[in-house]
């Protein structure tokens, strides 16, 4: 397989040796292809907070269980996970040793299962106190919506799992560093969904 | 290795204005700084600073040539997701209030 080096920062992490142009137009269009992916999983959220949105009047609403304090923490939990993910591209961009990948990927794995540790602990929280999905059209929505995020970043930590099995077999070849910057994207997207969630979910709810 | 430190650079700052812009929309809800509306126009005007953020900084999006197909991508899915979450509100709320 022919190793491409990577002109400019186009992705972050794409660092793959010898460069040859068509294997960077093959690595550009598998890029583009799981953009697209994105952009379609963006929709079915954008979907989902129509819905929410729609559903706001009903009662019980979501809107007292929620508390600052839980939310604060996994808007925390995952931004960082998004920063050290990033540290995952740069060491693959600088061709560092593949413990130093591992270590981040290691660090990105635990700051995200924290924060799916706090989300079901939260959930928990709130059926304990009545507020379960077939309580209101306004609770069935909410789990929904948060449920559906907290799905996806579960899928990621799975991902990062298989990553690091593939990394353990193959070593940092090209498809495992380009698999590596699937995920990345994937990763910092839902970074992006759980910011309009703590905007329009839990920060909204916590004004009303 | 400058460039490198540019990439670093660009992951820092990232993090930073995401966590600022992250503290100032919990601080609005937490310290009860402003009426509620107001709050929760402030709220998502910051929370669109931050997802644009977070496209500049974490995603790599730019104005630049080489990446001009994956913007056209996202802004073109950023127009149909207004369409189709705009649309329905307007329609549903318009329902609502006609039901009252």
């Amino acid at each position: 397989m022919a190793r491409v080096s990577e002109p400019e920062l186009i992705h972050a992490g794409l660092n793959l040796r010898n460069h040859s142009p068509a294997a960077l137009r093959r690595l550009e269009s598998d890029v583009f292809g799981f953009w697209v992916f994105l952009m379609s999983d963006a929709l079915l959220f954008a979907l989902l907070f129509a819905v929410y949105g729609t559903m706001l009047g009903g009662a019980p609403s979501a809107d007292s269980q929620f508390k600052i304090g839980p939310a604060f923490q996994e808007t925390w939990l995952l931004l960082t996970s998004s920063f050290t993910y990033g540290m995952v591209s740069l060491s693959l961009k600088l061709g560092l040793r593949r413990r130093w990948v591992a270590l981040w990927l290691g660090v990105t794995f635990c700051l995200g299962a924290g924060f799916i540790v706090l989300e079901v602990s939260d959930f928990l929280d709130m059926f304990a106190h009545g507020a379960t999905p077939e309580a209101s059209g306004a609770l069935s929505s909410f789990f929904v919506l948060v449920g559906t995020h907290g799905l996806h970043v579960t899928s990621g930590l799975i991902w990062i799992v298989l990553m690091a099995a593939q990394m353990a077999v193959y070593g940092l070849d090209d498809r495992v560093k380009i698999n590596l910057i699937r995920l990345g994207l994937f990763w910092h997207f839902l970074d992006v969904v759980w910011v309009a969630i703590f905007s329009v979910v839990y920060l909204r709810g916590l004004l009303a | 290795m400058k460039a490198l430190r540019g990439d670093f650079l660009t992951y820092a700052t990232g993090y930073g204005l995401a966590m600022l812009l992250t503290g100032a929309a919990f601080a609005l809800v937490y310290y009860h700084l402003a009426a509620p509306e107001t709050a929760f126009a402030a709220i998502l005007i910051l929370g669109l600073v931050q997802i644009i953020v977070h496209m500049r900084c974490f995603l790599h999006m730019s104005l630049q040539r080489s990446a001009r197909a994956d913007l056209m991508l996202v802004l073109f899915s950023t127009l149909i997701i207004a369409f189709m979450v705009g649309g329905t509100l307007v329609i549903m709320i318009n329902l609502r209030q006609r039901m009252m």
